[in-house]
């Protein structure tokens, strides 16, 4: 078990790795780059000066180079300043990974409530009206397109009926859980319809299959009210590959906030990573990029380890993929 | 407890028919695959129309006309016109054809990429297939949208292209393309593996092998039509999917370049318009979320009719 724990971390370190290489060439493809910046904000610079800025940035180093350096200095710890924020790159991260794992929490916690009891309800009448409605729902959650979704809710909510914020993260002067509670509604409501069909069928789908076992047959035989044999006997084998697909969709849902805090203007690490790829923010955007990999890679961790502790018949050492 | 069975589960065993009719009754079963593979014919005929529909309302989709904005829906403009004065229905159609291109094409060269990378990994396996699983591996643990959002704002001609390639109209269609297939072959790669993994220690490839024939032919004539059921799910699937990408990253003004239009980028100023034209902020977005659900729906019917197991299922 900790044999297997460290091989997959290791192979995590590994792909993080040759990510954080990929990721530092892509960003320096994008158009523009530090002194380019420069040169628009001051027009007086001449040519000369501008190749004495490229090698005080380093910026005529080849890449592999200035990769180089900045690996070694951000293995000291140091992952340089945001150039839009003005700040070093972790003082501005970190507020904003506050936020998002504020506003994930709340959506995933919701979608969870709703979406695996929907799921149960529907997979115990299979083919039924009540199971082709659940599906109905479920599938229209998944096809959303979750940026429409937000401009419906604000449409509805903060233009129409001026119930709620459209955006931000709470009223200036105002301080309080409640005023900030308010400001999440929208863009929980958002993220937590985005997600909860897809919670539903994967429940759904668990349970149908777990019904059809044996010992569900031998459960019914005793005479169990059917209340016991889902909720008693049932529900816990199948939660069990549901239990993995959350843990692997939390990566997903940690970068597929970035829409829902666009729309919401909500200060998380899903607009900050967009605001710095587009802001040309190179030391912010590498390291937003990075951390949305780690927290993936934790979550596929999470998953496995979560499988093999749920169900002990699954060993480590025989898991080859 | 089951409750009513789907009607006609005897007609599979009563009536034995080549598997081909077998999976199109399968399919024709599924009523909501159904509706939406006509939902679907519909609007990609109309989308190809839209020139005949344009000549129609005698109208041209990118005139603008600024005495004209934000009419109501009209004889002359079915859905009434948008902030530059253009029809909102014409505007639409030529969106239809662009995110279904994109949708459609995409998903289909990741299918070709993922079936060459898992074909080959699950025939040959060992080392071959360790490195090629390692990379799938890598490639899923990356964070999808914030990766997108970075190789859509690459800038081309550093990459080596030409000026005039880069900033051809078409440029943004067709990276969008490549893009979304460069991320999205994953899953047929791993599905397609696991397939051929077991099928070729058949006998049938066995046979084939011992026949004399060569790799490149057991692998492409006799594994390959094997795999097509799970291919085409996965497939059909998948353009739902990559149409939501397509329209969150022209959304986003990182995809679909205006004036091209498509269906996330129709929406790109719906925000700001919200006051003046909430309208605008709807049409677009529910033909997204009508195709989307339809491509679901299909993918989802085929799956039950293409599987083997669905059937046991029917039958209960």
């Amino acid at each position: 078990m900790l044999r297997y724990l460290c091989e997959r971390l290791v192979q995590s370190a590994a792909v993080l790795a040759v990510m954080s290489f990929v990721i530092f060439v892509l960003i320096g493809l994008m158009p523009g780059d530090p002194v380019d910046l420069m040169i628009s904000a001051d027009p007086d610079l001449t040519s000369a000066d501008i190749e004495k800025l490229r090698e005080i940035y380093g910026l005529d180093r080849p890449v592999v180079e200035r990769y180089g350096n900045w690996l070694l200095a951000a293995l000291h710890g140091d992952f340089g300043f945001s150039r839009l924020f003005a700040q070093p790159v972790f003082d501005v991260l970190l507020p904003a990974l506050g936020h998002t794992l504020t506003l994930l929490g709340i959506s995933l916690t919701l979608a969870l409530v709703i979406g695996l009891p929907l799921g149960i309800w529907a997979a115990v009448r299979p083919y039924s009206v009540r199971d082709y409605s659940v599906n109905l729902f479920a599938f229209a959650g998944i096809s959303m397109p979750s940026f429409w979704l937000g401009l419906l809710l604000i449409i509805l909510f903060a233009v129409i009926l001026g119930w709620f914020p459209a955006g931000g993260l709470g009223t200036p002067g105002k301080d309080g859980w409640a005023d900030k509670l308010i400001y999440l509604v929208l863009p929980a409501t958002s993220l937590t319809l985005a997600s909860v069909g897809g919670h539903t069928r994967y429940m759904r789908a668990s349970m149908l299959e777990t019904l059809r076992q044996d010992y569900i047959r031998t459960a019914r035989a005793k005479g169990l009210s059917e209340r016991r044999v889902v909720l008693g006997h049932a529900l816990r084998n199948a939660l069990i590959p549901v239990t993995t697909i959350i843990a692997l969709d939390f990566g997903f849902l940690f970068s597929g906030a970035l829409i829902t805090e666009t729309i919401f203007a909500y200060p998380g690490m899903g607009k900050l990573t967009f605001d710095a790829v587009m802001g040309n923010d190179f030391n912010l955007a590498l390291v937003c990029l990075l951390l949305a990999t780690l927290v993936t890679l934790a979550g596929n961790i999470l998953a496995d380890l979560a499988y093999s502790w749920l169900d002990p018949r699954i060993g480590f050492e025989g898991k080859k993929l | 407890m089951t409750g009513p069975a789907p009607s006609s589960t005897t007609t599979v065993a009563a009536n034995p028919s080549t598997p081909l009719r077998l999976v199109t009754r399968r399919f024709l079963r599924h009523r909501l695959a159904l509706v939406s593979a006509g939902i679907l014919a519909v609007l990609a005929l109309a989308s190809l129309l839209a020139p005949l529909v344009e000549n129609g309302l005698g109208l041209d989709a990118n005139t603008v006309n600024l005495f004209n904005r934000f009419a109501p829906p009209s004889v002359d403009h079915p859905l009434g016109t948008d902030e530059a004065g253009r029809d909102v229905l014409l505007r639409l159609l030529y969106g239809g054809q662009v995110s279904l291109f994109v949708g459609i094409a995409a998903a289909l060269t990741a299918a070709v990429l993922g079936t060459a990378i898992g074909l080959t990994s699950g025939y040959f396996g060992g080392r071959i297939d360790a490195l090629f699983m390692r990379v799938t591996d890598g490639v899923i643990a990356l964070p999808l949208l914030p990766l997108l959002i970075v190789l859509a704002a690459l800038d081309l001609e550093k990459l080596g292209f030409a000026p005039e390639t880069a900033q051809a109209e078409s440029a943004s269609l067709y990276r969008i393309v490549v893009i979304v297939a460069l991320v999205g072959w994953t899953t047929v790669a791993r599905l397609v593996r696991a397939t051929a993994l077991s099928l070729r220690e058949r006998p049938f490839v066995l046979a084939a092998r011992a026949q004399g024939a060569s790799s490149l032919r057991i692998m492409t004539v006799h594994i390959l039509p094997n795999l097509a059921s799970p291919i085409i799910v996965a497939t059909t699937l998948s353009v739902g999917n990559v149409i939501l990408l397509e329209s969150v990253l022209s959304f986003l003004g990182l995809g679909i370049q205006p004036p091209l239009p498509s269906w996330g980028n129709l929406l790109t100023n719906a925000q700001e318009l919200i006051w003046d034209a909430p309208a605008l902020a709807v049409y677009p977005g529910l033909a997204i979320f009508v195709t989307v659900i339809a491509f679901n729906f299909v993918g989802d019917g085929l799956q039950d009719a293409l599987d083997p197991r669905s059937l046991e299922r029917g039958n209960r």
